[in-house]
């Protein structure tokens, strides 16, 4: 049973569909790829899974449970976590109390100050921890969220352009966090512009152009499909 | 049949009033983003200038008009862009809001000081001395037929800018990008002008055209435009037709409840309440489109260390404590309310501080607080008072299941419409029973006030009651500090910072704004409880929606995060006004002014006063946080010119 399974899910607006029919599945201890131009859903696609947009039509399952009637929180209880491409941080409290709120909401809530210090050491943050997260730059406030999205311990983490900003260091540091949850049994799905970091973490990979699923394989099949050359090159 | 018709025109009249004076508040909502509270105000100024040149001139009738609308209302509407609106453009729903409240009793304050309120004055309808228009058994007065006119004038016009003349295209524009419209060459600055000067036209002509039908009082006049509020929520702030369809709606079911409502001692206050009833109807029923106006500057929420409580609560009580030593029985009277009052203003700091809902209703929920002592602790019982304080914390919980549907402005509406109807007509309603029980509220007179019963010694002397007020208001200030630095406080300032990152991490929205309305409703009970304990009895006027603006608005001012703001609000509302009914008693109504000059001044200083003056005790704290080297992922470097455009592609990507 996939850990996450979004089926047939279409989302209009007026006379445009955001998405159209779009099908994904997401296994735990598996990283899956999300990748398409700008505009094609991507974003639309997170929001429907977390709950913050009802799809016009299509199910939403999370470990085997239909979700597509629950709100947002209802939801994080099923084991789902997100991040936003726009930053949607609490931005008056400090980096760790960022964290805080989320550990005290979850699983960890009677260990919430230690689980909160384990993450931040692991995302390297502790040294930062008591700054305001508004006076980060953008780049640190991506791993903030996705500090805050470990801190209920999700079983599926949906990352929207979590790399965003870092430099090819930093990137591959990042792969390696990806590849050591999904090595600890999370599902992850990542949305991600750098193609490279994508191919290089991703055990499948989801292209979606103009609301609709246009290609779907590993990284080594995707890489040599035309309509996916064609959707970001404009041409086989 | 007759009797229909003739309800029917007054109701069409009235509507064309609210139309006008509406559709002036989507202008200004559509163009800039900001509601406009005191739209209603700068109507009212209209009408008493026009008095003024007209009747205490005695200008002739054409030129007063032209001074008015072609001179001094658009002279207003420029001086409220530039001086109010224009520096707290980028702040949060609470600062624009607090503008335009200060505004709002800014004017007030204004008219009562230059025009008398004790002298009464009265404008005269439009060709009063013609015979009415008669069509079939219905007669129409040429001031309805022209208020008629003048509306069908003003949808026509409104329409013809907005769809067919570049500038009525840049104001629509505007609003959803301003920096964008700058781009693009034209000049977000010079739309929102023309809005504002519109917008102020407007109001002045509905001003103008309502007046000879009520008083010409500052007070109501202003409030006149809560029915026009409701024709802008029915065009969702958006839309002039819809605005238009509402205003017929309200003025016509206003007209027929006058008609037809029957005669009772319970329900001559429901047509007064009847606009602000159906301001809450309109509020719930359509669908809002999500206020997602992105505050760029957020002001912060100090943490209150443990030490620094400890002593600001010994220093409120120490204060209490010379205070009722060294001051004499009539300044104990007046300087007394500082700390009950102080409590009440305290309680905005968790909602409106923390959790960023904006109530307008607090001093009603004082109210409530102390009808319920004044019924309950007649002998000064002491459990009366957990009373005083769950009784308003039910309803703050009530009030709460509403503002889940509701943000920002249209949350702000809601509970100032919800005060307005307590005012109005639950406030002044006569004893009842309800499921068995008696319930009396302010028994359309004054409720006796006793004092509490500590240590089996009632404290009945304004001494001992501002001991006691000082002692609630550590208390509560204590709590207040509590809750910042524990897990409600985080989760409400998270809430408030993204409600939905707040859900995805599995918060209860729900639950969160529940909890903290009841709360912030309780501690406001608690705080009316012991106001009017010091005020000995109480009436209705004195928990009324104008009369807890200058409270909000003063809290505001020593800024909604820190906890000292309570004990700020009390000294700030209280001893200005004292000094000056003592030194120069004619200033007296000048100082009433001073809360909405003083908001006015929020733009430059948006945390507000406490934490400025917090910051100068303790000293500089630490470094800001721009020139710190990026410390990213375990790495530790140098700012590099690639951060910032890094961050500034995020931003417009974003």
């Amino acid at each position: 049973m996939p850990s996450l399974a979004v089926s047939e899910v279409t989302v209009a607006f007026g006379g445009t569909r955001a998405l159209d029919g779009v099908s994904l599945t997401a296994e735990a201890g598996r990283v899956t790829g999300l990748i398409g131009p700008n505009g094609a859903g991507k974003s639309t696609l997170f929001d429907v899974v977390s709950g913050l947009r009802r799809p016009s039509s299509g199910r939403v399952h999370l470990g085997g449970v239909d979700v597509t009637r629950m709100g947002p929180a209802r939801r994080s209880r099923h084991g789902l976590a997100r991040t936003f491409q726009r930053l949607e941080l609490f931005g008056r409290l400090s980096l760790r109390d960022n964290l805080l709120v989320a550990a005290e909401l979850g699983p960890y809530r009677r260990r919430a100050g230690a689980a909160v210090a384990e993450i931040l050491d692991r995302l390297a943050l502790a040294d930062i921890a008591d700054r305001p997260v508004d006076a980060l730059p953008t780049a640190v406030g991506r791993l903030v969220e996705v500090g805050r999205a470990l801190a209920i311990r999700p079983a599926i983490l949906l990352l929207d352009e979590p790399a965003a900003g870092q430099d090819g260091e930093e990137t591959a540091r990042f792969a390696v966090l990806l590849r050591s949850l999904a090595a600890e049994g999370t599902a992850v799905v990542l949305v991600e512009h750098d193609v490279s970091l994508v191919m290089d973490v991703c055990d499948l990979v989801y292209v979606l152009d103009l609301g609709k699923v246009i290609s779907v394989g590993p990284p080594a099949v995707i890489r040599r499909d035309h309509t996916v050359l064609a959707a970001y090159l404009g041409g086989p | 049949m007759d009797q229909l018709v003739a309800y029917g025109i007054v109701g069409l009249a009235t509507a064309a009033i609210y139309a006008i004076v509406g559709s002036g508040l989507v202008l200004t909502y559509a163009t800039t983003g900001v509601f406009n509270f005191a739209h209603g105000a700068a109507g009212m100024l209209a009408a008493f200038a026009y008095w003024q040149l007209s009747v205490g001139w005695g200008w002739p009738v054409p030129l007063a008009l032209a001074v008015v609308l072609l001179v001094l209302a658009p002279g207003f509407g420029l001086l409220v862009e530039r001086v109010v609106l224009r520096p707290v453009q980028e702040l949060g729903d609470a600062e624009r809001l607090v503008m335009t409240v200060a505004l709002l009793s800014g004017s007030i304050a204004v008219a009562r000081w230059v025009w008398d309120p004790n002298q009464p004055r009265s404008l005269a309808p439009f060709f009063a001395a013609r015979a009415p228009i008669r069509i079939g058994s219905a007669a129409i007065t040429w001031h309805q037929a022209i208020t008629m006119a003048v509306a069908v004038v003003v949808a026509a016009a409104l329409w013809f800018l907005l769809n067919r003349t570049r500038a009525g295209v840049q104001m629509r524009a505007t609003v959803d990008d301003r920096a964008l419209v700058g781009l693009t060459g034209a000049d977000p600055v010079r739309a929102s002008r023309l809005a504002w000067v519109l917008s102020t036209q407007l109001a002045a002509v509905g001003g103008i055209l309502v007046a000879p039908a009520v008083a010409l009082d500052a007070g109501q006049l202003s409030l006149l435009v809560v029915s026009a509020y409701t024709a802008a929520v029915f065009g969702r702030l958006r839309s002039l037709p819809l605005t238009f369809a509402g205003a017929v709606v309200v003025g016509c079911l206003e007209s027929y409840l006058t008609g037809y409502l029957p005669q009772n001692p319970y329900l001559p206050g429901l047509r007064l309440a009847a606009p602000a009833l159906l301001l809450l109807l309109a509020l719930l029923l359509f669908p809002h489109r999500r206020l997602r106006h992105r505050v760029r500057r957020l002001v912060p929420v100090p943490v209150p260390t443990v030490r620094g409580t400890a002593a600001f609560a010994a220093a409120t009580i120490a204060l209490g404590v010379v205070l009722a030593t060294v001051l004499g029985e009539p300044h104990l009277i007046s300087y007394g309310p500082i700390f009950s009052l102080g409590i009440i203003a305290l309680s905005f700091v968790p909602l409106t501080g923390y959790a960023g809902q904006i109530s307008l209703c607090q001093l009603s929920m004082a109210g409530i607080g102390a009808i319920v002592w004044g019924h309950l602790g007649t002998g000064g019982q002491l459990w009366a008072l957990p009373a005083a304080i769950a009784v308003p914390a039910l309803v703050g919980a009530l009030i709460a299941l509403p503002a889940l549907r509701l943000s920002g402005i249209y949350l702000a509406l809601g509970t100032a419409a919800f005060a307005v109807v307590l005012d109005r007509w639950i406030f002044t309603l006569p004893s009842f029973h309800l499921f068995g029980l008696h319930i009396a509220l302010f028994d359309q007179s004054s409720v006796e006030m006793a004092g509490p019963r500590v240590l089996g010694h009632v404290v009945d002397d304004p001494a001992g009651l501002l001991v006691f007020a000082a002692v609630c208001l550590a208390v509560v200030s204590v709590g207040v500090a509590a809750l910042r630095r524990g897990r409600f406080g985080r989760r409400l300032i998270a809430l408030r910072d993204s409600e939905a990152a707040y859900a995805t991490i599995g918060g209860n929205l729900l639950r969160a704004k529940t909890a903290v309305f009841a709360l912030a409703a309780g501690i406001a009970g608690l705080g009316g409880a012991v106001y009017g304990m010091q005020l000995q009895s109480v009436t209705a006027d004195q928990f009324g929606f104008v009369a807890g603006l200058p409270l909000f608005l003063i809290a505001v001012i020593g800024g909604l995060g820190a906890v000292g703001t309570g004990l700020f609000t009390g000294i700030a509302f209280l001893v200005p006004v004292n000094l000056a009914g003592a030194l120069a008693p004619r200033a007296q109504n000048l100082v009433a002014l001073l809360p909405g000059l003083a908001g006015i001044g929020l733009g430059r200083n948006p945390e507000g006063i406490v934490p400025s003056l917090r910051r100068g005790w303790s000293g500089p704290t630490g470094p800001a946080g721009t020139d710190v080297p990026v410390e990213w992922w375990g790495l530790r470097r140098e700012w590099r010119p690639q951060d910032g455009e890094v961050l500034d592609r995020a931003v417009a990507g974003g």
